[in-house]
């Protein structure tokens, strides 16, 4: 079975023919890891040999006449910063280089109930902070596109095992746009859903009122899948919603004639690299002959957003990353003689530099004197970001703007100015920050080959009109293109 | 406002971490940077603004409650099972009083 473009559809339906088989899938792919891993570094651990037993059950349930699950049989790469029971989860940190934890996280669980076969841990930024992929303890991710080149973060290894075909679908997750932008990089379909519709419960925490769970995958397609799987209320997570989860595959009908697709003005301005420009406004003169209605709205204070998002996330993950002290689990300084030179020496030493930089911000904005000055003042803005956005959506469906301002740069381009890196995260992070679900989709590529993408953002809960959006584009301009690898 | 070498020593103190002399040179040139460029904020007047939280919290807030009955944990057994160092039930720790 060719593994190269590999949708579920089109599995599921050479399951059902018997032109292949679960274990066959799964040992092609394992295959391939072996071959393309060395030079992409995607997988941190790979899960083969529970992997290989699950497909054989799954060949056996399927011979008895079981019906296929949304997920039957599908290899799925998860990201390290989402706990999988006894398989080794390090968020990409030294400090949890040999943690096993004792639970999955109930998205690892839910797909697992829905036939989904896991392959193995994704590389990402340390405890998911970053946009490059470069702060892995582990080394950096390789773009399939161009080695050269960075996969974007932080679930850059989540969106490179996607775009080699080293799994079907994987799991990312998005603080600041940490699916969205990896999956523009790497030329895939990535998805941050609202704020609550995912469980975060084994979600190693980063920023707690930020952090959503999403998937990365081939089209729009197997995004609605994968969510219609891990969607719901779960009673660990006291902010997953109630609200009932739709069919997603069901809203997927490919008419989007009469859709409001709203263009913020503020989106195209200095610093939009000339070939996302073009691209961008290409795919929005597409939208418009599929039947969708081109409107302009206002974000206008978008231009706060990314000092916002610094104060909240660092602030958040000054405070959640305080548990890693060495004594509960993970890496412990053995040289410490008392307690408090054992916490100190154990953070020195187990974190590296861009998690000590956002701890210490956080720390800052939330000390003494200057919380007003920052962390409330952050909060205030935030609100203020909240009603911008209410407000476009009195005027429109869907919102369509670039998911990053450049295409995927140089390793080591912008490992010297933390500045210039958190900039590149200025068309994602304030979707986070409001909590409404946004998407990132193929938009085509730069003259030198590399992939650029185009991101929707629909009001809270509003996924199954994005998906059917983004789905609705694919059909008529499918990217059709796979890295040379 | 630029930030200071005393101010990221005081900062690290704070949040546990034993810097080394370099990460404490870097950290004062970086943080100021941020700090500066974060200082836009305050072109925005946000006198009558109330501050957000949570996303959830400014929409239905009822599925954020939930009725208290106890369930099942992971247990003292799982719950030590990565700990560098434990015994008798507990996490052990180097001395705490000198």
């Amino acid at each position: 079975m060719e593994l190269v473009g590999l949708t579920v559809d089109k599995f599921h339906s050479a399951l059902k023919s018997g032109e292949t088989t679960v274990e066959a899938v799964c040992k092609a792919t394992f295959d391939r890891i072996e071959k393309l891993n060395p030079d992409l570094n995607v997988y941190l651990t790979v899960t083969k040999d529970s992997a290989l037993e699950r497909a054989r059950q799954l060949d056996q349930q399927l011979a008895a006449g079981a019906e296929l699950s949304p997920l039957f049989g599908v290899p799925t790469a998860i990201k390290d910063n989402i706990c999988t029971k006894d398989v080794r989860t390090t968020c990409a940190s030294k400090i949890l280089d040999t943690f096993k934890p004792p639970y999955s996280a109930t998205v690892v669980e839910r797909l697992e109930a829905a036939g989904a076969v896991v392959v193995g841990k994704a590389n990402c930024d340390e405890f998911a902070m970053g946009s490059s992929n470069e702060n892995s303890a582990y080394g950096s991710v390789r773009n399939p596109w161009n080695l050269e080149h960075v996969p974007g973060g932080s679930s850059g290894g989540s969106a490179a095992a996607v775009a080699a075909d080293l799994c079907i679908v994987a799991l990312g997750s998005d603080t600041g746009g940490s699916v969205r932008e990896p999956a523009s990089f790497c030329g895939v379909t990535g998805l941050k859903p609202t704020y609550g519709r995912v469980s975060r419960y084994g979600l190693v925490a980063f920023g707690s009122s930020l952090d959503q769970v999403g998937p990365i995958s081939k089209n729009a397609a197997d995004s609605a899948r994968v969510l219609g799987v891990i969607a719901g209320r779960d009673w660990h997570d006291s902010t997953s919603s109630e609200i009932s989860v739709p069919d997603y595959l069901a809203a997927l009908t490919g008419d989007i004639k009469g859709l409001k697709l709203g263009v913020p003005k503020e989106a195209f301005v200095e610093g939009l690299h000339p070939e996302v420009k073009a691209r961008i406004q290409e795919s929005i003169k597409n939208f418009e002959s599929l039947g969708a209605e081109i409107v302009e709205v206002s974000l206008p204070h978008s231009e706060y957003a990314i000092a916002d998002y610094y104060i909240i996330a660092t602030a958040e993950a000054s405070s959640n990353l305080a548990r890693y002290d060495g004594v509960k689990y993970g890496f412990r300084d053995a040289d410490a003689k008392t307690l408090q030179e054992m916490y100190k020496k154990t953070r020195d030493h187990g974190f590296g530099s861009e998690v000590k930089r956002r701890i210490m911000l956080g720390t800052y904005v939330l000390s003494s004197g200057y919380y007003d000055a920052y962390y409330l003042k952050a909060q205030k803005i935030r609100t203020i970001l909240e009603q911008d956005f209410r407000k476009a959506f009195e005027a429109c469906d869907l919102i369509v703007m670039p998911t990053a301002p450049v295409p995927p740069f140089k390793l080591g381009e912008k490992t010297d100015d933390p500045l210039a890196m958190y900039l590149a995260d200025i068309y994602t992070v304030t979707i986070n920050l409001v909590g409404v679900p946004g998407i990132s989709i193929p938009s085509g590529f730069t003259s030198d080959g590399l992939p650029i993408g185009c991101q929707l953002i629909a009001p809270h809960f509003e996924e199954a009109r994005l998906l059917q959006a983004a789905d609705a584009y694919e059909r008529s301009y499918p990217s059709n293109r796979y890295p040379n690898i | 406002m630029s930030i200071t070498r005393q101010d990221v020593e005081k900062i690290a103190a704070l949040a546990n971490l034993a810097l080394t002399e370099e990460e404490i040179q870097t950290f004062t040139v970086q943080l100021s940077s941020i700090v500066s460029y974060v200082e836009k904020m305050n072109e925005l007047d946000t006198t009558d603004v109330e501050p957000m939280s949570h996303s959830t919290l400014s929409g239905d807030t009822s599925y954020t409650r939930r009725e208290d009955d106890p369930k099942p944990s992971l247990g003292a057994d799982l719950a030590l099972s990565n700990a560098p160092d434990s015994g008798d039930g507990h996490f052990k720790v180097p001395k705490v009083i000198g």
